[in-house]
């Protein structure tokens, strides 16, 4: 390069085709290294490849082999076609391709690239594996599985070691729990570990193995940790070791009361949901007790219509708008409300308002409708149960605690109740009509006197407290079945909630309908459903003898109510 | 006494009575043995348990008027007593079956069944048809006495006190169903062989308990009669009407309640007892709130605080009821239902009413008044 300059023209030439060498070199190079990785990285996608192929050979030893390659390969790609090989939806082609088939097994997609297949014109053939074939796959997929990037995956694998844990996993649990970084994953993986430990020879780590049970295990391990502290006939303990069997006497101790703390908690929740329910059902009870001093025994059927209303809200998206199925439940919410609302006006109109002053009559009259209005159910759309879906944001749960579940659609409905008790009382307190309403609760005949037309606060009333109803219905129809006797189940709970709460103050509706929930509820684990129905029955009975007017009744000087 | 039970008719109104009980206790019986069976007049056989049920139906309606149409106090509980006393017989009827069950064991076919190894303590005595009878008498009226005293001391009453009875009733009939409890669970007891030593499915048996039935409705008809006309019966009219100003008059009311709630609650499980061997099952549905309800409807059908009224719509809405559940089972709960909301709305005197309406001359007839 240096002589460049001095050289006449012809050298010229050299000197370019010297410098093309000294810049192709390095591209030479390169484009070397380059097809060496290629090589390599295509040797092992071959070796990926042929591994995957094997899954489908006929030798059974063959396929061990490759089972546990690709556990070893750690390759997600292959997950696919190993839960397959295992649920026995794995085959081949008479040309060696591998295909995965569906579960009802009518579609099948190839193994490799993932295309779609047309399975009806091939002959396919499935590769046989026995239990010892299985334990690998189970091995390699759990292995494939903790080595994925999403932390469910994890968990579940994670969950799915726990369930069975043998020794042969250790190692690879083990080498997983350094490299984990979330919480739950890690809790149960370090279960997994106590587990294998426990039953190994060393003491040290099997005390450490209790005390991670003691501080993450759950009921599961009851009967491991029993085993522990289990005589012979001669009232010796199998187990020699002293420390170890206090341990595990504490760590049972701590499960156990755990268990009871969670066990609390998730009655809680199943009371709170049992009583919003029967706040919907009762809210409309005791308003229009309250006010006309009439119980309506077709009550319970406004909450059947309510969810019979969400049913054909229901199958008219199906019919008319499949694409947005998922939000007929909105769409039901006033269509509910507005169709238990109708119903009870023209009930009202109809036939209470020639009742007044007659409750026992009324009784009788509104239960003579409520079985009009079952068997008209029944005659329309049959006796049997109909199906109501849960969409898509209301099915499923969320965890609370390990093996608690609360299912989205009780929390929403929940959720749900608070927000509609809230408008309740904003209407009662905020609007003219509420105050119009208080007005005819608390003295009928004075109201009147002030202009207030009692006749149409009646109607509108018996509207919205049967409106609210349906909304019940509406709730039911997400967390229960839908028939024509839907109503009957909660009428007389509703009932008691009025008893208990009084009528004319929504607190003492909300008050009965959560407590009458969450005692059914802490009941029935001690003493059956049916008792504990009976329980809460007779302590109702009890409870109005100290208050014959409900919990929270309105002070009032008249001699009468 | 004679004299005073005798005013209790007029000559025609016991004429009629009377008429109507030697119809049932000989002419029945004779129109069916001696009768040939081609005649038009001829009873079968299968019409004296059918009889015999709507007459025990008569005699809850009877009792249900004594508190509803009398005392105004409106009870949804009534199956339970009516339960009470045929659960009591029916638990003899269970015994008296022996080792001819399907199991050929001296216990009851559903205790084998459940495993159970012995009798639960509640069963003992009931080998002796005396003791039967005795609970039969004292079981429902001590039960509504302990809680007619709880409700009526703390004044429940109205629209309360019959939410209260449904809860009751709803309660034990799911405590009936437990299998548990120890009557039979679901399918209560049945499969019934003799009473006293008589087969159950001889006709002269049936013919017998429908005899029985008819004559205590009777007793139970001028039982009643009597109460509603003596003082007791006047002082109840006017709790009835208006509560305070009795109280204030200085009764105490919570006596008289309850004399009548026990006293109802006592006929309608003797009603229970008798209708048992001749339906041939008792089960926990009969606790189920709707019948009680339904009760009721026979009651304000045939007209309230009249008893004659509680008797005619008993036998009229269960004929109604037999006759629709074959013909047209659909149609019940439509007939049941309207029937319930035209007779509170235009009929509040029943079918009584009617009847007055057009002899219009029964002035002295209770006029109800709410």
């Amino acid at each position: 390069m240096v002589n460049h300059v001095f050289l006449p023209k012809p050298v010229c030439s050299i000197t370019d085709s010297s410098t093309l060498k000294v810049f192709t070199r390095p591209v030479w190079f390169f484009s070397l290294l380059v097809c060496f990785i290629s090589f390599i990285s295509i040797a092992e996608a071959n070796d990926f490849e042929s591994l995957l192929n094997d899954l489908g050979n006929k030798s059974r030893s063959k396929i061990k082999i490759a089972v546990q390659k690709l556990g070893e390969l750690g390759n997600p790609d292959a997950l696919p076609a190993l839960v397959a090989l295992k649920s026995k939806r794995l085959a081949t082609t008479e040309e060696g391709i591998l295909v995965i088939l569906n579960e009802p097994e009518d579609q099948g997609s190839d193994a490799l690239t993932g295309e779609k297949l047309e399975i009806g014109s091939l002959t396919l053939r499935k590769p046989r594996i026995n239990n010892s074939v299985r334990r690998y796959l189970s091995a390699a997929i759990a292995k494939l599985k903790l080595n994925s990037e999403e932390s469910d995956v994890r968990l579940e694998a994670a969950q799915e070691l726990l369930k069975r844990s043998s020794s042969s996993v250790l190692a690879l649990v083990e080498s997983s729990l350094k490299k984990e970084t979330h919480d739950d994953v890690k809790e149960i993986l370090l279960l997994v570990l106590a587990k294998i430990n426990l039953e190994g020879e060393d003491r040290n780590k099997r005390i450490e193995s209790i005390n991670i049970i003691k501080k993450f295990g759950n009921n599961d391990f009851h009967s491991v940790l029993e085993d522990l502290l289990k005589q012979n006939d001669k009232g010796e303990y199998l187990e020699e070791d002293s420390e170890i069997r206090d341990g595990a006497a504490k760590a049972i101790k701590a499960i156990k009361q755990r268990q009871v703390f969670v066990d609390q908690i998730a009655n809680l929740f199943y009371g709170l949901s049992l009583g919003s329910i029967l706040l919907l059902a009762a809210l409309g009870l005791a308003i229009t007790f309250g006010l006309m001093g009439v119980i309506n025994m077709a009550h319970g059927e406004m909450l059947m219509i309510g969810a019979y209303a969400t049913f054909v809200v229901q199958n008219l998206f199906i019919e008319y708008l499949p694409s947005f199925f998922d939000w007929y439940l909105i769409c039901a919410i006033p269509v509910s409300f507005l169709a238990s609302a109708i119903v009870g006006i023209i009930l009202e109109r109809s036939v209470i308002r020639h009742l007044y002053g007659r409750p026992l009559e009324t009784l009788l009259a509104t239960w003579g409708i409520s079985l009009v209005l079952i068997q008209t159910v029944r005659l329309t759309f049959g006796a049997q149960n109909v199906e109501v879906a849960n969409p898509f944001y209301l099915s499923g749960g969320v965890e609370v605690f390990n093996g608690v579940v609360f299912p989205y659609s009780r929390i929403v409905i929940i959720v749900f109740v608070v927000f509609v008790v809230t408008a309740i009382w904003a209407l009662l307190q905020k609007t003219s009509l509420g105050l119009q309403v208080r007005s005819v609760t608390q003295n009928r005949e004075m109201a009147a006197c002030m202009g207030i037309p009692t006749h149409k606060v009646d109607m509108w009333t018996f509207g919205l407290g049967s409106g609210v109803a349906g909304l019940g219905g509406l709730a039911l129809s997400q967390i229960g079945n839908v028939g024509p006797e839907l109503g009957r189940m909660y009428i007389v709970d509703s009932f008691m909630v009025v008893v208990l709460g009084g009528v004319g103050k929504i607190a003492g509706t909300v008050a009965g309908a959560l407590g009458i929930g969450v005692i059914n509820k802490f009941l029935e684990p001690l003493s059956g459903a049916v008792l504990g129905k009976i329980i809460v029955l007779v302590l109702i009975i009890v409870l109005i003898q100290k208050r014959p007017q409900g919990l929270f009744a309105l002070k009032g000087r008249s001699v009468d109510n | 006494m004679i004299k005073q039970i005798a005013a209790l008719h007029s000559f025609r109104g016991w004429l009629f009575t009377f008429g109507l009980l030697f119809a049932a206790i000989i002419l029945f019986p004779v129109l069916n043995i001696l009768v040939p069976e081609e005649s038009f007049f001829h009873i079968p056989d299968y019409m004296f348990p059918l009889l015999g049920k709507y007459l025990c139906y008569a005699m809850v309606a009877l009792a249900v008027d004594l508190i509803w149409g009398y005392a105004g106090i409106l009870s949804l509980g009534h199956g339970v007593f009516f339960s009470m006393g045929g659960y009591a017989m029916g638990m003899y009827l269970m015994r008296s079956i022996g080792k001819e069950g399907v199991y050929k064991s001296d216990l009851p076919d559903f205790m084998v069944f459940l495993d159970w190894k012995e009798l639960p303590w509640y069963w003992y005595g009931f080998d002796y048809f005396s003791f039967a009878l005795l609970i039969v008498f004292l079981l429902p009226g001590l039960f509504a006495f302990v809680f007619g005293y709880f409700a009526f001391r703390s004044r429940i009453k109205g629209v309360y006190f019959a939410i209260i009875t449904q809860a009751m009733t709803y309660a034990l009939m799911l405590l009936f169903f437990r299998n548990n409890t120890g009557f039979g669970g679901n399918n209560g007891l049945t499969d019934f062989k003799r009473i006293l030593g008589y087969s159950l499915q001889d006709p002269s048996t049936k013919m017998g308990l429908f005899v029985i039935t008819a004559f205590v409705l009777f007793l139970s008809y001028v039982i009643s009669r009597y109460i509603v006309k003596s003082k007791l019966g006047r002082v109840l009219t006017a709790i009835r009407d208006v509560e305070n100003r009795v109280m204030f008059s200085g009764y105490n009311t919570l006596h008289y309640k309850l004399f009548i709630w026990t006293f109802s609650a006592f006929l309608c499980g003797l009603a229970g007892a008798l209708y048992v061997p001749q339906v041939g099952i008792i089960n926990p549905s009969e606790m189920q709130p709707a019948n009680s309800i339904e009760m009721a409807i026979w009651v304000a059908v045939g007209g309230r605080g009249t008893l004659v009224g509680a008797l005619l719509g008993a036998g009229l809405v269960n004929v109604a009821k037999s006759w629709f559940t074959v013909a047209a089972p659909d149609y019940w709960l439509y007939f049941l239902g309207i029937l319930f909301i035209v007779v509170t709305l235009f009929l509040p005197k029943g079918f009584i009413g009617i009847f007055d309406r057009f002899t219009s001359k029964n002035k002295d007839r209770e006029v109800i008044n709410d």
